[in-house]
């Protein structure tokens, strides 16, 4: 047992549960995380110093899953190594290039866990890069880590269960808010919710966000296109169209995203296997229902698989921990994987229930205009990708990263591939499948040139 | 002038830096994000067509919240905490000679 | 049913030289059949470091890479593309006085060739290059050198020659190639497609090995993966495209602002796929940052490596098969083809037309590889 050296990459729910499954087996995992405390995005605490807030109001209904998950990791934090403030920058030959403080360490592992989560998924529409527009989650984060609202009269655009929810946050949190602008027809909502039953109490929680939204006047549209951002040196206002009217609100802010991407670059380098995911419409690393990736010893927990949300997460980090320990020959409780595989299964039904009610506008790379920014680090608009691929000169999406540099910047792709490959598609006449998955590369966030080392030193 | 908006957890510790060679204050736990936004409208100019830029996904993803501190560091805003004596710059360092203009997109 | 295309020339490869090889065949009216295992440029002619360089390369590349430097000043008009190609000027550093006088030497041994080298030093060196004048006692400048978008130029080449009428074929390997009777060639790629030609260009870089067994000719070549990496946009601080005399770092700043250094080697993942070693790109980061110290706060966004064939003296196979009429080869670049690739390409045009090129190309014969030094692995 001593021999195992298992690595978990994330402190949210699935990597916390990852954890505390290993550790009650006698393991002592390395926990690596970016954020400064534990918790990931969705349990994100504030920082140390001075924040009083009580978790019923930094999370709401889910303040009792957020404490737990807390308190969980609290109560392993002697058996594990945990490693706060740590980017893991590299996946090669069975270890991670890890960074913090500045200096960057190999840990070689034997099993690795990669609970790395999911951020926003946008597509880009005039304006979207202009001060004051921000993502939703990123809304969120404002507000919860920071006490800050993005803004003070703040628009929320987009679909998924965080428009609705953060919308809600916001209001009771004293801010105004001009409206919520729902990219997703109602009546899809309505057919949905039939298979939100299965999960009445989120189906409660949405209904009453709504309700709340509606009973302060906050107007709420559906099946809404965002037309532009406008302003100069910040946002001024939204205007947005519903049924072929042009409507105009005015903001200072806009909060923006179409439910969630999967963080998947170190399932990448580690050699995994993707798989294109329709529902995701996104190419996401193969698993098993317990989270085996096709690397033998690399699992895959939680949203950086594929969406699926909090709750799933947390099966999901504990099924894949199971799975580490069945496969190192260590015993396994069959009546828990039981459990875990049945809730896992009735979460897959949720989620493809809340994917009906929150579909993704299909029509956006055929409405939106050539001089739109797509890439935000490179500044690439849409004309350019549809240019490289109407002439025949890109068929596939790193031809076309190679070609106009989009998805070549600082973010590797995180915020426009899902449009580049949305354009590209639509530019070939093809699916969202069948234009190719951006390669991920080392490092796959930013590393400072100071973390370098002579190669006399690198090869001790 | 300020892009966020202060809402809550205000009873917090201050914080003084200089945001374009002039003092200001933060409190402690904000990042450097926070600490710039409550005190003006971008984190920088961007480098490729001198639009501002303010971050976006405040969650270490979009790379977007780069700033520069006065001794020409680089620090990705929403994920570093603002501490007392930080000289920070929100003007584009772009501004003389510096690459961008006329370099559109082909 | 299997498509068959008949034409004077196959090419197998469609990286710098296959793609300039098309194009210039099609200028001289030759039909042309490109066949391309992945897309035009998208291998090593694509992710190399984009220097556009004749400083440096051993004597007997010269004439090829004056040729290649005539074909440069011309991409707007052959290729419809600049490809962001600058003369900026290459400049090769010394950082010991032994290796200040070998740039002294090679610009004296190269005085024939027309790089019109000049050698700057001491205090003159520092007041021209203040951004990099304690690092180095001087250093020997090639102004009409410079660099180049390789991402850009390489696939052009191909583009351009279909433009031309050539048939492009991309995502197309050539999984069988063989003569028939009559002494013409026959490429095969899966069932659906066989080309008929009676010229074959064997252009394709590390794998060309493939095609040379084929015809009994086997070259000592390996595969290795230059590593490079990009820096974050920076303030310009630098115009000329850098070097250094003994190797080890290399650097150049695009006008975008990004700094593009390259130094070390990546590892095959497998025969086709390469990536950056941990060790080379921390070493890397290091050792650019000792050579440019503008970059010693910016970030590197991404490092990658490519796939090259390498012979054991670095120089390429230029020219006629040993073993089989009508096959010529092109390939072995080791690590410094994308300059010279233009002028290898209309090379071996020449070659089919003529029967001889007017660049003299004796030091690349592939029988300079005796068959006995071979070992297949």
């Amino acid at each position: 047992m001593s021999g195992l050296r298992p690595v978990i990459v994330g402190a949210g729910p699935a990597g916390i549960r990852a954890a505390e499954r290993l550790v009650a087996a006698g393991l002592r995992p390395t926990v690596v995380d970016e954020a400064a405390r534990w918790g990931g995005q969705i349990y994100r605490q504030p920082p140390d110093g001075g924040f009083t807030r009580p978790k019923s109001a930094l999370y709401g209904f889910e303040a009792g899953k957020a404490d737990a998950v807390h308190q969980a990791m609290a109560a392993i934090r002697d058996r594990v190594d945990y490693k706060p403030r740590t980017l893991a920058w590299n996946c090669e030959d069975r270890a991670l290039d890890l960074l913090g403080d500045g200096v960057s360490e190999t840990l070689p592992f034997s099993h690795l866990i990669l609970a790395t989560g999911a951020t926003d998924r946008v597509l880009p529409f005039p304006g979207w890069t202009l001060p004051g527009v921000f993502t939703l989650g990123g809304s969120q984060v404002a507000l919860k880590f920071q006490g800050c609202a993005v803004g003070r009269r703040v628009a929320f655009l987009g679909t998924g269960p965080l428009l609705y929810l953060v919308a809600y946050q916001y209001l009771k949190a004293g801010v105004a808010v001009a409206g919520v602008f729902d990219t997703a027809p109602f009546d899809g909502q309505l057919r949905a919710a039939p298979g939100m039953l299965r999960d009445p109490a989120t189906l409660a929680k949405g209904l009453l966000f709504v309700g709340w939204l509606r009973a302060h006047g906050v107007p709420i549209h559906n099946n809404v296109r965002p037309l532009r951002a406008e302003g100069t040196e910040r946002v001024e206002a939204l205007v947005w169209s519903r049924n072929g009217r042009e409507e105009r609100t005015v903001c200072d802010a806009v909060a923006f995203g179409l439910n969630l991407r999967s963080e998947t670059q170190l399932a990448d380098l580690a050699g995994c296997r993707f798989r294109f995911n329709e529902m995701d419409r996104a190419w996401l690393p193969e698993r098993d229902a317990a989270g085996r990736s096709s690397v033998p010893g690399v699992y895959i927990a939680g949203d950086g698989g594929g969406i699926a949300g909090a709750d799933a997460a947390e099966l999901g980090g504990e099924r894949a921990a199971l799975a580490l320990l069945e496969d190192a020959g260590l015993p396994v409780e069959a009546d828990r994987v039981a459990v875990l595989d049945r809730r896992l299964a009735r979460v897959a039904a949720f989620r493809r229930a809340l994917s009906a009610a929150f579909p993704f506008p299909e029509d956006w790379a055929s409405s939106i205009a050539d001089d739109t920014m797509v890439c935000r680090c490179e500044g690439v608009s849409a004309g350019t990708l549809r240019a490289v691929a109407t002439s025949g000169q890109a068929r596939e999406i790193n031809r076309a990263k190679a070609l106009t540099r989009a998805g070549m910047g600082r973010c590797q792709g995180r915020m426009c591939g899902a449009a580049t490959t949305e354009l590209l598609a639509r530019a070939l006449n093809a699916g969202p499948g069948d234009v190719g998955r951006l390669r991920a590369q080392p490092p796959i966030k930013p590393l400072p040139v100071a973390a370098g080392r002579p190669s006399d030193e690198a090869a001790s | 002038m300020a892009l966020l908006q202060r809402v809550a957890e205000q009873g917090r510790r201050v914080v003084r830096f200089t945001l374009d060679g002039i003092p200001v204050e933060a409190l402690e736990g904000d990042t450097v994000l926070t600490a710039m936004l409550t005190n003006g409208d971008r984190l920088r100019r961007s480098e490729f067509a001198d639009t501002p830029r303010a971050g976006f996904c405040l969650m270490g993803a979009c790379q977007d919240c780069w700033v520069r501190t006065e001794e020409g560091e680089r620090l990705r805003s929403c994920g570093t905490f603002i501490e007392d004596g930080m000289r920070l710059v929100s003007r584009g360092e772009w501004d003389q000679g510096g690459p961008g203009q006329g370099e559109a997109e082909s | 049913m299997r498509e068959i295309l008949d034409c004077d020339v196959a090419i197998v490869g469609g990286g710098i030289v296959g793609g300039s090889a098309a194009l210039f065949l099609r200028r001289m009216g030759l039909s042309v059949t490109l066949l391309e295992r992945d897309w035009c440029g998208a291998k090593a002619s694509g992710v190399n470091f984009g220097g556009v360089r004749r400083q440096g390369r051993p004597l007997e590349q010269l004439p090829l890479s004056q040729r290649a430097h005539a074909i440069w000043g011309r991409l707007p008009e052959l290729i419809g593309t600049d490809a962001e190609y600058i003369r900026s000027g290459h400049l090769k550093l010394a950082r010991s006085a032994p290796d200040l006088q070998a740039l002294i030497d090679y610009r004296e041994r190269s005085a024939g060739f027309g790089l019109d080298l000049e050698i700057v030093e001491g205090e003159a060196f520092r007041r021209r290059f203040p951004a990099l004048g304690d690092r180095a006692l001087g250093g020997s400048l090639c102004p009409e050198d410079g660099h180049a978008n390789p991402r850009l130029v390489s696939p052009a080449f191909a583009r351009a020659a279909a433009a031309l009428g050539a048939v492009v074929r991309e995502q197309t390997p050539v999984d069988r190639v063989e003569r028939d009777d009559a002494g013409r060639f026959v490429l095969l790629s899966g069932e659906g497609l066989e080309v008929r030609a009676t010229h074959l260009l064997n252009t394709a870089g590390a794998w060309s090995r493939r095609v040379a067994d084929a015809f009994g000719e086997p070259v000592p070549l390996v595969s290795l993966h230059p590593n490079m990496a990009v820096t974050e946009p920076l303030p310009r601080f630098l115009d000329v495209n850098i070097g250094v005399e003994g190797g080890g770092v290399y650097g150049r700043q695009v006008p975008r602002g990004n700094m593009v250094v390259g130094g070390g080697r990546g590892f095959a993942l497998d025969p086709d796929r390469a990536r950056p070693q941990r060790d080379a790109m921390l070493s890397l980061m290091h050792d650019a940052a000792e050579l440019f110290p503008q970059i010693r706060h910016a970030h590197v966004i991404r490092c990658w490596t490519g796939v090259e064939g390498y012979t054991p003296d670095r120089n390429p196979v230029i020219g006629p098969s040993r073993t089989t009429p009508n096959l010529f080869h092109a390939f072995g670049f080791s690590g410094a083809g994308f300059q010279i690739g233009p002028a290898v390409g209309e090379a071996l045009a020449e070659l089919i037309r003529d029967g001889r090129s007017s660049a003299p190309l004796d030091a690349f014969r592939i029988d300079r590889f005796p068959p006995t030094t071979i070992t297949t692995p």
